[in-house]
């Protein structure tokens, strides 16, 4: 989590998209997602539209594009991977801009791009305007199960206490000589891995106690 | 009277054998403060865990306020015994402070507008109701260690258990806590290193060592018990002098 409000993708605001119940926009987001998969591959005005549609969401939204569009690295591996599918795929040859690639490799290459993107795009919206918090209560009031949700929030919770621990630890072993980059170490950080495992599983327990000691029967209230 | 707290004979071995209470009796009366002062390893987390029946299975037995802890009485015991933990990041696991505070209340069934008072009205008594909307972890340490006393105080216990509340403190947060406790109604059980702290809040100090209770009295006698201090690996910070100080009324 960031600092102030909110998580690290969450942009602060009070446009009608932040304002929407979270799980109207966890099932607006999946239905969307949906239909954007399901398109046929080479229903470019489709794909077009779904795009605008997003792109106007975005809008009302206002958070900038600015903001989204670095936070879009994430997609980079698939992009590669689209990009590399004509020349690597077989199928009948065409020519683009005098290198024969695949045809069915840059249709494909193309949709997986398309639907990367707006699926990409629109998950940063998700995340841009709703907060942790209100995505779990909206997940709850769509009946996802109970302990799946408390453990979302727990995770939520301890991100940042296990990651500076994690820290701590890196920092610990620098110090005493240990480039946990260098493959020579990688066995001593394989074992501190192993070691933040135990001791997040002992935080679990304490936890656990402070629960159970102001009457936690299993249901979060 | 009824003690708020009756330990008697309470002895304990963990699963892999360790032993840590061998026979360990203990009784608190209401509006008392009382200190738990003892070694490291000395088995004050593990006593404190019987207290509201995180552990048992042992021999001897747990009494709060006239009700034996066993597993039927388990929910009222936890709501008569408020425990705050040593880390605020075990206390503390929910999105925001409200929501921690309300945790405790809320699983005794307290809803709505009665909920929100008693949420208002514990982080009132520590300083924190302004804080009331943010997340526990963007919270300084001693900040998080005032929330997490009132997670338990908005469950109005009868007594409050506290494990090294002043540890990692810096000095203004510690002296702070200190006004809190003085300030608050409510019978309190302090486990502390901090002797200086022991003596600044409670009159009364148990010494815990090797499982057993070997000194129960005012804690200017304890502190100021050399021979008792050395045997049991208790020490003043230096320059400290309880004689300067003298005991606090009893």
């Amino acid at each position: 989590m960031g600092a102030g409000h909110g998580h690290r993708l969450f942009f602060h605001g009070h446009s009608v998209v932040h304002r929407a119940p979270a799980h109207l926009k966890v099932l607006a987001l999946v239905g969307f997602m949906l239909v954007v998969v399901a398109l046929p591959r080479q229903a470019y005005v489709a794909h077009g539209a779904a795009a605008l549609v997003l792109l106007a969401v975005i809008a009302v939204s206002r958070v900038p594009l600015r903001y989204l569009a670095p936070r879009m690295v994430i997609e980079v591996p698939f992009a590669v991977f689209a990009v590399l599918m004509p020349f690597v795929s077989h199928g009948p040859r065409t020519e683009v801009l005098g290198v024969a690639v695949s045809e069915p490799g840059l249709v494909a290459g193309a949709a997986l791009l398309m639907k990367g993107t707006i699926g990409v795009l629109a998950s940063l919206t998700f995340a841009a305007t709703t907060e942790a918090d209100d995505l779990l209560r909206g997940l709850q009031r769509l009946r996802v199960p109970d302990l799946l949700v408390q453990i979302m929030g727990f995770m939520i919770r301890y991100l940042d206490v296990v990651t500076g621990e994690m820290r701590r630890m890196v920092v610990a072993m620098r110090s005493r000589g240990c480039e946990p980059r260098s493959p020579r170490h990688w066995p001593v950080l394989a074992r501190s891995l192993g070691a933040l495992f135990i001791r997040s599983y002992e935080r679990g327990e304490r936890v656990h106690h402070a629960m159970l000691s102001r009457g936690y029967t299993g249901r979060l209230p | 009277m009824i003690p708020v707290l009756d330990v008697r004979g309470l002895a304990f071995a963990y699963p892999d054998g360790h032993q840590a209470l061998y026979g360990v009796d203990l009784h608190v009366h209401a509006g008392e403060r009382v200190a738990l002062l003892g070694p490291n390893g000395a088995g004050k987390t593990t006593l404190v865990l019987h207290l509201n029946g995180i552990l048992s299975g042992g021999a001897g037995s747990v009494t709060v306020s006239g009700l034996p802890v066993v597993t039927d009485n388990l929910a009222e015991v936890r709501r008569r015994v408020g425990i705050v933990f040593q880390d605020p990041d075990d206390q503390l696991f929910l999105g925001t402070v409200r929501q921690d505070v309300a945790f405790g209340p809320a699983n005794l069934g307290i809803k709505g507008a009665a909920l929100e008072r008693r949420v208002m009205h514990a982080l009132d008594q520590v300083g924190m109701a302004d804080f009331v909307d943010r997340p526990p972890h963007h919270l300084s340490f001693g900040q998080r260690r005032r929330v997490a006393v009132a997670t338990v105080l908005a469950m109005e216990p009868e007594i409050l258990v506290l494990d090294e509340p002043s540890s990692n403190l810096d000095p203004t947060s510690r002296r702070e806590l200190a006004d809190i406790l003085r300030g608050l109604d409510v019978t309190v059980l302090m486990v502390t290193h901090d002797l200086p702290y022991a003596l600044e809040l409670c009159p009364r100090s148990v010494v815990l060592s090797d499982g057993v209770v070997v000194a129960d009295r005012s804690t200017y006698d304890v502190l100021t018990d050399e021979e008792l201090m050395a045997a049991h690996r208790l020490e003043l910070p230096w320059g400290f002098d309880p004689r300067s100080i003298g005991s606090l009324p009893a």
